[in-house]
């Protein structure tokens, strides 16, 4: 069936409800939306947190957004704290403990911090044992819920409150860590990395073949954040937009090894036109700064370059 | 009807494990307690439990996963050591608060640094005030019955807390000895069915845990936990009778070993307690009036019972098999003489640090103990109360 937004939003009730904290302009709940209404309406969740914006702001004692059965344990352990849920209901289901006719399916959602840095060991050791569960990264490119902090999936030059942008170092001086690929290392039987652009579709999608593909999944979605891009709220499909119309974000799903770029622009923006409209790179636009522009975008190139490679290499 | 076996304590604490046949178990390899998830894995390999075994990546994720399964709806289970331990330090918290009755062996080991892979009781002491029940086990007899109860205890609607069942690292879990094993359908009828009112699973009754606790409701949250550790008490108490009713194996918040008429003695945890007791055996023997209390369940700390027990003494040497490193004494000690002091007995006591990464403590260094009590009780009089027992000292 194709892909028709209005119909879904219609016919799915949201199972992430309004009334949760989150700021105005958050990329976050937009794509936990999304990806919760990727469920089948019959079936069940059990949506693992790690803690950060997105836990804090939809569990505080004693409301809840999540309709689905929910848990948050610690920073560090979305995918371990999911899989023990996973192991258990495999473990009741066997010995016929559980309704035979229901289902339940497993996703923990982590942000950055959580899923990047933190966390990586415990997604890790769930993806590799095989867990039948999807983890999701919202990924904003910093800590947020702690003050805008680097992390490891914050893209190089940007100013965040431990790697400022100061007069001798201009920002965070790395380049970005690539989790898609180290998830794709895990063998897994379906990765993807997508984001909210394109009536959700592509989100959708990826969402729904990671849910309902046996074994374990990982989406990395680019979830932007107004406060720590420096963004006016309104313009948060703006900046997804401008994020894979510049490749910066490249939609990709990588099936049982093999690479599929679903959506390839028809004119690759300048990466210039992503950094511009955010705050967190204004410094790169000084004059005298103009390497740091020409750098960013041969790190964007190369990397769309490799993408291209690879998906014709597994495509051979 | 019991069976008579030949098992070291950790055989014991796998067999009891196979027994209990829980839904989960998650769990990382770590000295001394290793062989735990390797006889209980080989139980899953050979199809004699219904568990999903969980072979994590860490003990962080072991704690993690049960606390997960647990939340689901499922009977789940762990076994760590020393910096297995201090690694799920986070989550040990966390499932507490959560009021999970998750059941852990705790195998007894010398927590890093410097790396010793020995027994002391450093581990438990740095979780002692976690909001876990924590029962303590001279031999593997006693780590196998413990464990027999832990789920009882745990799943009980007035406790909802989880349970550590201590033993001596290498002294109980590598040492063979002989043991009373129950019949897998007399344990199974005992533990009994794990029935959990609000579960993750139940998909007619979707439920959220773990949320950020603010200002207005965290402290009644811990308040609930604390009034949970009073009522474990008295369940604890119960599922005893019970369980003594069905072997004839009697247990208390604490065995008193020659301690009514005693006028000198010893309190102490694990299988120290073994050595203890022959000292005091001899001692009977050449006329000395020595005790000793062996202390079974450590947290809840029976404050009361430990004060009356104690109230008729002359002299009192706690052991503590970790140091707290507070220029004050061992943790044990300050919870004894605690106790003492809130319910308004006094009797000079002496605290002892001893076998510290495994350092043998020998018959020998129990009986100077027994006569430094000795000494005391003759004169009053505490000189130095945080003391060494078995510790080398450079000649002056």
């Amino acid at each position: 069936m194709a892909y028709d937004m209005k119909e879904i939003v219609a016919n799915k009730p949201s199972r992430f409800t309004e009334g949760h904290r989150m700021c105005a302009g958050c990329g976050a709940p937009v794509v936990a939306r999304m990806i919760m209404r990727a469920l089948k309406p019959e079936d069940h969740a059990v949506v693992a947190n790690a803690t950060g914006c997105m836990e804090v702001s939809s569990f505080m004692y004693p409301y809840t957004a999540w309709t689905d059965s929910f848990i948050h344990t610690a920073f560090e352990c979305a995918g371990a704290t999911c899989a023990g849920a996973e192991a258990a209901y495999k473990s009741l289901k066997k010995q016929g403990k559980l309704p035979e006719d229901k289902t339940t399916k497993f996703i923990a959602f982590g942000g950055d911090g959580g899923t990047y840095d933190i966390g990586l060991q415990s997604l890790s050791g769930a993806m590799e044992r095989g867990h039948d569960m999807v983890y999701v990264c919202y990924d904003n490119g910093a800590y947020m819920n702690t003050g805008i902090q680097r992390s490891s999936a914050t893209p190089k030059f940007a100013d965040t409150t431990t790697s400022p942008a100061g007069k001798v170092i201009p920002g965070k001086m790395q380049a970005r860590k690539d989790l898609t690929e180290i998830m794709v290392g895990h063998h897994i039987p379906y990765v993807a990395q997508t984001l909210a652009y394109m009536n959700f579709k592509d989100l959708y999608e990826k969402a729904e073949k990671a849910i309902y593909t046996e074994g374990p999944a990982f989406l990395n979605v680019l979830a932007p954040c107004p406060r720590g891009w420096g963004y006016p709220t309104e313009d948060l499909m703006t900046i997804n937009k401008l994020a894979v119309e510049t490749c910066y974000w490249p939609l990709y799903e990588v099936v049982n090894g093999k690479y599929k770029i679903t959506y390839k622009p028809v004119k690759k923006l300048p990466v210039e036109e992503f950094l511009r409209p955010q705050k967190r790179f204004k410094h790169m636009f000084k004059p005298g700064n103009e390497w740091m522009i020409d750098e960013f975008q041969k790190e964007v190139d190369s990397r769309w370059q490799e993408l291209l490679n690879l998906e014709e290499i597994t495509n051979k | 009807m019991s069976i008579r076996e030949r098992l070291s304590g950790n055989e014991a604490t796998a067999v009891a494990m196979k027994q209990i046949n829980p839904d989960v178990v998650a769990a990382f390899p770590i000295t001394p307690s290793t062989e735990i998830p390797q006889y209980f894995s080989t139980f899953v390999a050979n199809g004699e439990v219904d568990t999903e075994f969980v072979a994590v990546e860490s003990e962080h994720s072991a704690m993690s996963a049960t606390i997960g399964a647990e939340a689901a709806g499922a009977r789940a289970m762990t076994a760590t050591s020393a910096n297995g331990l201090s690694l799920m330090w986070e989550m040990i918290y966390i499932a507490s608060s959560l009021r999970l009755p998750i059941v852990m062996a705790l195998v007894n080991r010398a927590v890093s640094g410097p790396l010793n892979i020995h027994n002391d009781h450093s581990d438990a002491m740095g979780v002692r005030d976690a909001g876990w029940i924590m029962l303590f086990s001279e031999n593997n007899q006693e780590a196998y019955d413990n464990m027999l109860m832990a789920h009882r205890i745990a799943e009980n609607k007035d406790v909802l807390l989880p349970v550590m069942i201590c033993q001596d690292g290498f002294i109980t879990s590598h040492s063979i000895e002989n043991i009373q094993l129950e019949t897998d359908e007399e344990v199974r009828k005992f533990v009994g069915q794990y029935k959990p009112e609000h579960y993750l699973l139940n998909a007619d009754e979707p439920i959220a845990v773990g949320p950020l606790d603010v200002q207005a409701y965290l402290f009644e949250h811990k308040a609930q936990q604390a009034e949970a550790m009073r009522n474990a008490k008295k369940v604890i108490k119960k599922v005893a009778e019970d369980f003594e009713k069905w072997t004839g194996r009697k247990y208390e918040f604490f065995e008193k070993y020659k301690l009514d008429d005693a006028e000198i003695a010893i309190i102490c945890m694990n299988s120290t307690a073994g050595t203890t007791k022959a000292v005091v055996d001899q001692l009977r023997q050449k006329g000395v009036k020595a005790g000793l209390l062996k202390l079974r369940m450590f947290r809840p700390f029976p404050t009361e019972e430990i004060s009356e027990a104690l109230a008729h003494l002359k002299a009192v040497a706690v052991l503590d098999k970790a140091d707290s490193l507070n220029a004050a004494g061992g943790a044990l000690f300050e919870d004894v003489t605690s106790a003492m002091y809130v319910n308004g007995k006094h009797v000079p006591m002496v605290n002892y640090i001893y076998g510290i990464g495994g350092r043998d403590t020998t018959e020998k260094q129990i009986e100077s103990v027994y006569s430094d009590l000795a000494e005391i009780a003759k004169n009053g009089k505490v000189e130095n109360p945080y003391r060494y027992l078995g510790l080398r000292r450079r000649e002056n």
